[in-house]
């Protein structure tokens, strides 16, 4: 129970120094193979990303991405295993081999991508962080947020972020900085910070789970860029490439109008690029390692990136996050896959 | 004969003497914990390597870029790595040292009151111990924090039960005398008071032993104390101007304020110890049989000079050994403050692992830092503990 954070990255050092070096170059699908699971670290208590339902099964849209990722290995969305982490652990964990894949709405940086030892993928959604504050403080904007006391959790961008963004424009703040994310909101919202900070998704998930959720705004500002991006280990290229294009898979499959409800009749489509797609023409799966069925199997059982993202933030959800720069990049977003070819 | 001796216990083989084979143990056992250890240390070296991850400890002159809630020496995001740890390092010595003075205050207060020929008072200090021992610590932290932000005010309708005097969910806030240079004389005649009475107390101590005569040392400490800083205080023109917090924005400006994190923890932390140090006082109360009481009573001591003179001195043999253990327990437990948001060095050396990838240098950071804290406080109580050793005579 003591230190309950320290001890498990203790824990996880233990396992980095004792693993025999079994995770090298080409051996992260063998390794998933054998064992007959992916093991996917997640946020645990972020909704709409992260989190078990009241049922217990795992929801969220880095959950349906390590779930694609099963798919595509193993033809079998539900062949993964999910770890719940808090900011703080995750990198450790994925140093470690302790995961096989970060689906936890990380954010793709310079020093995470080198002197941590990760490889980011593609973008599974484009973030930004803002503010969140109570309805009756009467703020319209950021900067008007000098003095206050702010709430923020540790090890993210968002800490950095916030103190970069006080400095630049000469402001005073006070951080309130408590590692798990529930503790973290109660204290926002029982009014111990004036202001909680992090990405917007994140804001938007949190106030959906809120006692008064109609009692807080979130400020227009966004103070950063946040592409979130699915991570692995450096140093195995075949692993990352099957991790990648499992997200790709998600976001072609949108442009090309193949959903999880289509995706049978798309098998008979004359459309060389959807016939290639799918597997019908060869050579994708083969390329990847993989089934030449991955890119249908992870539509067939997950869906394209639309449906995940309607599914678990989107507009109907308590969430109610609109597509913006996660829109496809033929509407107008950010969202772009290269070909399967 | 002596040269056959000699011969004997030359064909006496290594191996069947205890001395010999217990120095080969020792080789043993040390060449394997040297080659585990290189084992260990070669192969993580090899493993971050392999995966890129950076090593060394360059990142402590990096700018930190993070800002830290409460801090004793000025901090800010432009500082480095190095600075920012050096302020966790001060914030948990802070709450470890207020706690360990709190606490053994209490705990032997509530010890003693435990041993009270008074039931009511004997029954509440066992609740007490009870209640506090048995429940987690962590969720005592808790409990204090949600107190704190659950039923104190926002800071625009904070109580206000004295003048300046501030409470609210973002702490206690109170009026403190405006900086005046005659604070730093103020504070050196009250260390010159403490120099004093230590003298005092060695004068008044061997004038005791050669004539019998008592003098009230600690009344006369006291009012040393006291009147030397008022003393410079008046002579300095007597400033009574008051820097008192005013609420501006979202927060009060000015005065003092002690964070709801910081007096969680501490409470948390000393309330606990403290159920722990009572059973110990107890215990060490207990130790020193009831005939030296009645022997004191005989030659018409008063109780309290019972307990300081007879009681206390026999039961701190006891008492200390396992009093350093509870020391210890409460700074190691003050890295618990990570789950309620004060920033001591546990919770600045995450974020530093986190923004920087070295996890095993941060670890190692955390590890030396509280060996050192440990190691420093059983060097003092075992210091302590030998001066309170009985001097038999």
């Amino acid at each position: 129970m003591k230190k309950f954070c320290t001890s498990s990255i203790v824990v996880l050092i233990m396992l980095m120094i004792t693993l025999p070096s079994l995770l090298w170059a080409g051996e992260t699908l063998d390794s998933v193979l054998k064992k007959g699971f992916v093991t996917v670290g997640v946020n645990g208590s972020l909704f709409g990303f992260g989190q078990p339902d009241e049922k217990g099964v795992w929801r969220g849209l880095d959950v349906d991405t390590g779930r694609a990722v099963a798919a595509a290995v193993f033809g079998d969305a539900s062949k993964v295993k999910f770890i719940p982490l808090t900011a703080v652990q995750r990198f450790t964990a994925l140093q470690s081999g302790e995961i096989d894949l970060l689906c936890r709405n990380a954010t793709r940086t310079l020093s995470r991508d080198t002197a941590m030892g990760l490889n980011f993928v593609s973008v599974n959604y484009y973030d930004g962080q803002g503010f969140m504050v109570p309805k009756k403080l009467g703020i319209k904007s950021a900067k008007e947020l000098d003095g206050a006391t702010i709430c923020v959790l540790p090890g993210t961008t968002t800490e950095q972020n916030v103190a970069d963004f006080f400095r630049s424009h000469g402001m005073k703040w006070k951080p309130v900085v408590i590692e798990q994310t529930a503790q973290l909101s109660k204290a926002f919202f029982s009014g111990r910070c004036d202001c909680l900070t992090s990405d917007a998704s994140q804001l938007a998930g949190a106030r959906a789970v809120a006692p008064n959720p109609a009692d807080y705004v979130i400020l227009p500002d966004i103070i950063s860029k946040e592409p979130l991006a699915p991570a692995v280990r450096h140093g195995d290229d075949q692993w990352r490439d099957i991790v990648d294009y499992a997200v790709l898979a998600m976001i072609d499959a949108e442009e090309l109008g193949i959903t999880s409800k289509n995706v049978d009749e798309m098998l008979k489509s004359k459309n060389p690029k959807v016939q290639r797609f799918l597997g019908v023409t060869k050579g994708n799966g083969k390329a990847l390692g993989l089934d030449e069925k991955f890119a249908y199997n992870i539509i067939k059982q997950v869906g394209n990136y639309g449906e995940v993202f309607e599914r678990n933030v989107g507009v109907n959800t308590p969430l109610g996050l609109k597509r913006g720069l996660n829109a496809l990049w033929t509407k107008g977003g950010l969202m772009y896959s290269p070909p399967f070819k | 004969m002596a040269s056959r001796q000699h011969s004997s216990s030359n064909r006496t083989a290594f191996w069947q003497d205890p001395d010999k084979r217990a120095i080969v143990y020792q080789v043993i056992s040390l060449g394997i914990v040297l080659m585990v250890g290189y084992y260990l240390f070669s192969n993580t070296m090899a493993n971050l390597e392999r995966q890129n991850i950076a090593t060394g400890f360059k990142f402590l002159d990096n700018e930190s870029a993070f800002e830290i809630g409460e801090s004793m020496i000025s901090y800010s995001a432009a500082d480095t790595y190095g600075r920012a740890l050096l302020v966790g390092v001060l914030n948990t010595l802070k709450v470890s040292f207020i706690g360990i003075i709190i606490t053994v205050i209490l705990g032997t207060i509530i010890g003693i009151a435990r041993l009270s020929s008074n039931w009511l008072v004997s029954r509440l200090a066992a609740i007490y111990i009870e209640v506090l021992q048995d429940i987690p610590v962590l969720l005592q932290l808790f409990f204090w924090y949600a107190l704190f932000y659950q039923f104190f005010p926002s800071p625009r309708q904070a109580l206000k039960p004295l003048p300046g005097v501030f409470i609210s969910n973002r702490g206690l806030v109170f009026a403190v005398p405006a900086h005046h240079p005659v604070h730093f004389y103020m504070l050196l005649m009250a260390l010159a008071a403490v120099v004093g009475s230590y003298f005092l107390r060695r004068w008044a101590r061997k004038r005791q032993e050669e004539t019998g005569k008592y003098f009230p040392v600690w009344r006369v400490s006291l009012l040393l104390v006291i009147v030397l800083p008022l003393i410079a205080w008046i002579a300095g023109g007597a400033p009574t101007a008051m820097n008192i917090p005013v609420l501006r924005g979202f927060n009060f400006v000015g005065g003092l304020n002690i964070s709801p994190e910081f007096t969680a923890l501490l409470m948390g932390l000393v309330l606990y110890t403290a159920a722990f140090v009572a059973e110990i006082v107890r215990a060490g109360i207990q130790s020193v049989s009831h005939g030296q009481t009645e022997a004191a009573m005989a030659i018409g001591l008063t109780p309290g000079q019972i307990l300081n003179l007879v009681i206390l001195p026999q039961a701190l043999r006891v008492i200390i050994p396992p009093l350093t253990s509870q020391m210890l327990n409460l700074t190691k437990n003050s890295s618990l403050a990570v789950a309620i948001g004060f920033p001591d060095f546990v919770s600045v050396a995450n974020t530093t692992i986190n923004q920087t990838g070295q996890a095993i240098e941060g670890i190692a950071l955390i590890m030396a830092v509280y060996l050192i804290f440990s190691l420093t406080t059983s060097v003092f109580m075992n210091w302590y503990n030998k001066k309170s050793k009985l001097v038999e005579r």
